[in-house]
């Protein structure tokens, strides 16, 4: 049976909904926790070598 | 791929090209707009001339504060940050620099054809159609090369800020070709595919797409790594952040038909529009709660910081709009607020306090590390810029919450016998000293603006690495 336009827009936003609660209970497990903490550090981590190649290649550090 | 394997030689290039634009483009756009100001109070600033008429001058200045400032802001940060999270350089060589003279090219463009009046009329996508595939082009070379460098980058996991620009990337594509689609009659002249109502909601559907993802995404990329870095601190939540993300995405698409309450458009769209604006207020408030909420135990250092200052007065601005907005949105609300000078308060409290505030915060952050100095020029000017730039605001929108609540109290009043009380004209009368309030808080804004690039441009300038970061404790 073909399935009319109303039904069908219904479950894709059921679907959604789902998939919401998903990725919410997913991102807020236990189990993420610290994968997610290294994430927000790693921001601060890098402490890279800069190359400014139109400044006669000079290098230097830089950890802003 | 590129060449560079060795060590990790960052594309800055683009990155300093974008930021120093980005602060002449803010003073150019808030230019225009002091003098579109200035002509509701004094008509004869215009000169009698078609070319300086504010028809033509507030679509130059829309374009050149959004596309101009804002979009040369978000290049910078977004090459920047992609750069530096994903600890390589951007993909695709020369494409980078192809975009930067490329988007010059498009701000140059708009800023001669609107003025002589080549417009296809569509709110904030004025540009005529060889203009529009210009964009188009550029926007998919960016594309490319941020989606590039996403992919080849030396890290396991994308950063949340790259989720937010790589959203409004590809969601800007998307709207501004979808929005795009006309039949050319000539060089510059076009028609939309699209008629009536229809044309009425995808211009909305793109118009506030391109608040939701231009003004918002992007500038939410910008501070999920520019607060932190600033305040030297991660994010309050990175689980948070994720979904704020997908809630964001997943919403604000929906928001558009608040633009069209009681037109044509079917009453159930109208609707639609409304409950979802309202709905959005919860993931934009989740994502202010936690840029603000990242100082937490670290707010003494508001005091010391003009950069921090503007980066969480930008997030309080949001919190503002994103209140005002969905609350705008109720159609009863929308019956007394639509088309009086409320909403140019609005979305002038999202636009100077949101955008351009967190941007000047992350362009005063980048400016030194782009140009080898610890510090900016002056740290005292970035106060002083501070105060004025928000003096400035405050003036703005508080003189257009009072015409504008005022023009919508006065155009709905009647007599008892069924007519109106005010004449169109007196409303204006009105609102006239608010105009002139107006006026005074833009001069402060362009004023700032001015501050601001004096100081960048004495930080570029400097001998490398003399300005020495100042330690507070």
């Amino acid at each position: 049976m073909m399935m009319d336009y109303g039904t069908l827009r219904g479950l894709i936003a059921l679907l959604i909904l789902a998939l919401f609660i998903v990725i919410v209970v997913w991102s807020y497990s236990k189990k993420r926790k610290s994968a997610f903490d290294d994430a927000a550090n790693s921001i601060f981590e890098e402490k890279v070598e800069i190359k400014h190649n139109d400044k006669n290649n000079k290098q230097e550090t830089n950890n802003v | 791929m590129t060449t560079t394997l060795d060590h990790p030689s960052y594309n800055f290039n683009v990155v300093r090209q974008f930021t120093v634009m980005t602060v002449i483009w803010g003073i150019v756009g808030t230019l225009v707009g002091v003098l579109i100001a200035a002509q509701l109070i004094w008509p004869a600033l215009n000169f009698e001339t078609p070319w300086l008429t504010y028809s033509r001058l507030r679509p130059l200045h829309t374009n050149a504060v959004i596309f101009a400032f804002g979009t040369s802001a978000l290049f910078a940060t977004s090459y920047y940050v992609v750069q530096r999270t994903c600890k390589t350089t951007l993909f695709g060589g020369k494409l980078a620099a192809f975009t930067f003279w490329g988007w010059q090219a498009v701000i140059v463009l708009a800023v001669i054809t609107l003025p002589l009046g080549y417009t296809s009329s569509k709110e904030y996508a004025e540009l005529e159609w060889p203009i529009d595939i210009l964009i188009a082009v550029v926007w998919v070379s960016y594309a490319i090369v941020f989606f590039g460098t996403l992919v080849k980058r030396k890290t396991s996991h994308i950063y949340v800020a790259n989720w937010f620009f790589g959203g409004f990337i590809l969601t800007v594509a998307v709207l501004h070709i979808g929005n795009s689609m006309v039949i050319p009659v000539s060089m510059m002249k076009s028609y939309s595919i699209y008629s009536g109502a229809i044309d009425a909601m995808m211009q909305w559907w793109y118009g506030h797409n391109a608040v939701g993802f231009l003004l918002t995404a992007g500038f939410l990329g910008m501070m999920y790594y520019f607060v932190p870095k600033q305040a030297e601190r991660p994010v309050y939540s990175y689980r948070l952040s994720i979904v704020h993300f997908w809630a964001l995405v997943s919403l604000y698409i929906w928001a558009g038909p608040h633009h069209l309450h009681y037109t044509a458009l079917p009453d159930w769209a109208q609707s639609v529009g409304m409950v979802m604006s309202i709905v959005l207020f919860l993931p934009s408030w989740g994502g202010m709660i936690n840029g603000i909420m990242t100082l937490s135990g670290a707010w003494h250092k508001l005091r010391h910081d003009p950069i921090l200052r503007f980066l969480i007065v930008s997030l309080s601005f949001y919190g503002m709009s994103t209140f005002e907005g969905p609350m705008m949105a109720i159609k009863s609300v929308n019956a007394l607020s639509h088309y009086t000078d409320w909403t140019i308060g609005h979305v002038h409290s999202g636009a100077l306090g949101w955008v351009a505030m967190v941007s000047i915060g992350a362009m005063y952050h980048l400016i030194p590390v782009l140009f080898n100095q610890g510090r900016m020029y002056s740290i005292r000017l970035i106060n002083i810029h501070f105060w004025m730039h928000t003096a400035g605001i405050i003036l703005y929108i508080v003189a257009m919450w009072i015409s504008g609540v005022m023009q919508g109290l006065m155009w709905r009043a009647v007599n008892t016998d069924g007519t109106l009380t005010y004449s169109f004209v007196e409303s204006l009368i009105a609102s006239k000293p608010f105009y002139f309030i107006r006026f005074v808080g833009g001069v402060l804004v362009v004023a700032g603006f001015i501050l601001m690039a004096y100081n960048m441009f004495k930080t570029i300038r400097a001998k490398d690495g003399s300005l020495k970061p100042v330690d507070v404790a």
